[in-house]
């Protein structure tokens, strides 16, 4: 760019070359811009072809003719809203125990020494990059009836007959909170150790307690990071598919759960094209909220 | 003064008023780490219900899990897949990345908003408009379909990855190297490859996982032969508790701490 205005400056002597200079170099830009076009194709033609095709198939009825039949059944229809309910409901139930969760552990592990706060960040990032598969079917394992959880809370005397801990609402919600954790605590650790601990120094200096300082310094500034993970949990709460399946037992069905429902067993893609656009839209929304609300806080870089 | 009495910060609160966030700390954490790392030992139970402690040990499951024509059949398929998309990820990603980065477009900002879509649009979508398109172009359960669906999911992680890498390099050093006659690509090899290179062995591996992990995605367009390890295992798990699963999870586990170890261990050596 320099070089270019150091040629302009030259005067009507350099125009040809300027203008040469200029061409070759947006040329160049444009070639560098060009080694995105096998991503970007691959992203076109597997991803917004594909779902663009989805979104116009929702607005078919089933004789191929344009029509909102298969929204408005959605509106008509109780059991559609039902899982709209329930899909919002494990979503916030799952964001805020993730919050009570995520918020002491990050805090926790913020206040300790760098080397050991790496070495806990292990048990963090374990289940982070283990297959959710493996982690919902260890619930699984844990929660049935002649499971751990059962076996062990009875040889102590807790209870005396098994209890029923999976294939119900409670079961995928353990198992959700387990999975969305992490992408919790990420975020809200890199905001804390970020945090001035000079302010806190100064907060004290001047006559507040320990958790008076807490609530009024640290806490306020810790907020961007806690919206980056809550919307973050959020968002990819609403499109949970694998572990409402395995650890709801049929009686938890999230919108996810329906659209594979409506392709796999009723081969309805109308239904199933609809429902997912909605899905998007939400997702979408909360989303952009999410960026509104925490403006600048960085969505996604605020973890790493 | 004993350890409780002591500050635990410069701000003097003391250990001892703090023992509860330690309690929680420590109690998240084990709730975190612990229930996958349970699987592994009872994955070497003997009985069908799969125990805590196992009260015999054996390795039955492990037998079943290799002797299975249609499990090894499956975590070939889960392998090379891996494998193709990280092959196929690992460049693309990073091309689009560098491109993107150097060229300074106005329209690189709409480019990246693209080519990340796919960590945004929810994934049972993504499954469902794959398998239909899949349908029209007779790509249903082919090796070709699951990899290039794999590929797309993965080249965000790449992109965000090495993208963040370029952010902290000086572009400079490749003028430099071009003023001193080297070509733009011999430029990359040789100068910002090597100095951006745990990005480049960090997005290998995770495109790899992300391959390896995924499961919506499978259950629509992977099947017949080319059924992928996880789309079997989530499968046998609808019906039953099958413990042959407790020892492919093991193996999973132990994969990907290899993979990430081996990855932390090539980004130590950088200087």
């Amino acid at each position: 760019m320099t070089t270019v205005s150091a040629f302009d400056a030259a005067g009507p002597a350099g125009d040809g070359h300027a203008a040469g200079l200029r061409r070759d170099q947006w040329r160049e830009r444009m070639g560098l811009a060009g080694l995105a076009a096998p991503a970007l194709l691959l992203v076109t033609v597997t991803m917004l072809v594909p779902v663009g095709w989805l979104f116009g198939l929702s607005f078919l009825d089933d004789n191929g003719a344009l029509s909102l039949e298969h929204y408005r059944r959605m509106l008509a229809e109780p059991s559609y809203g039902r899982t709209f309910r329930t899909t919002f409901e494990i979503s916030f139930v799952t964001t805020l125990i993730c919050i009570l969760l995520g918020y002491p552990l990050a805090y926790f592990l913020s206040q300790l020494p760098r080397r050991a706060a790496n070495l806990c960040m292990i048990a963090v990032l374990l289940p982070f990059w283990t297959s959710l598969l493996v982690r919902t079917y260890a619930w699984l394992v844990l929660l049935q009836r002649s499971g751990l959880i059962n076996t062990w809370g009875m040889k102590l005397g807790l209870w005396s007959e098994p209890l029923q801990l999976v294939h119900n609402m409670g079961g995928t919600l353990i198992g959700m909170v387990h999975i969305m954790l992490p992408f919790m605590v990420l975020p809200l650790y890199g905001t804390m150790r970020a945090i001035d601990r000079n302010l806190l120094r100064a907060a004290a200096s001047l006559g507040s307690t320990p958790v008076h300082g807490f609530w009024t310094v640290f806490f306020p500034l810790s907020l961007p990071g806690l919206a980056a993970g809550a919307a973050l949990v959020f968002v990819l709460c609403l499109g949970f598919y694998v572990t409402p399946a395995m650890l709801g037992g049929g009686k938890v069905t999230m919108v996810s759960n329906r659209i594979a429902n409506d392709i796999e067993l009723f081969f309805n893609w109308g239904a199933a094209s609809a429902l997912g656009v909605v899905l998007l839209v939400i997702t979408l929304v909360v989303l952009v909220l999410a960026a509104r609300l925490s403006r600048g806080a960085g969505l996604f870089g605020a973890g790493h | 003064m004993s350890w409780l009495d002591r500050p635990a910060s410069d701000t003097q609160i003391s250990h001892g008023a703090r023992l509860w966030l330690y309690a929680v700390g420590a109690l998240v954490l084990a709730f975190l780490a612990i229930p996958t790392l349970i699987v592994i030992p009872m994955s070497f139970s003997q009985s069908q219900y799969l125990e805590f402690p196992p009260r015999e040990w054996s390795l039955r499951w492990y037998e079943a899990y290799f002797s299975s024509s249609s499990w090894m059949a499956a975590t070939a398929t889960s392998f090379k897949a891996g494998f193709c998309t990280a092959l196929l990820a690992t460049p693309m990603g990073t091309l689009a990345a560098y491109g993107l980065h150097a060229a300074r477009l106005r329209f690189a900002g709409l480019a990246i908003l693209a080519l990340l879509t796919p960590t945004i649009v929810p994934v049972i979508l993504v499954g469902i408009a794959l398998f239909y398109a899949y349908v029209q172009l007779k790509m249903v359960n082919s090796f070709l379909g699951i990899v290039l669906a794999h590929t797309m999911l993965a080249v965000p992680i790449v992109m965000m990855i090495v993208g963040s890498a370029l952010k902290s390099f000086d572009l400079d050093q490749e003028r430099v190297a071009r003023s001193l006659g080297a070509t733009r690509t011999q430029a990359f090899l040789q100068v910002t490859a090597p100095q951006i290179g745990f990005a480049l062995v960090t997005s290998a591996v995770l495109s790899f996982l992300t391959s390896f992990d995924e499961v919506v995605v499978a259950l629509f367009v992977s099947g017949g032969d080319n059924a992928t390890l996880t789309r079997m295992m989530f499968l046998a798990l609808r019906d039953q508790i099958d413990p042959t699963i407790a020892a492919i999870s093991t193996i999973m586990i132990v994969i990907t701490s290899l993979l990430l170890a081996v990855s932390q261990l090539f980004g130590k050596s950088d200087p």
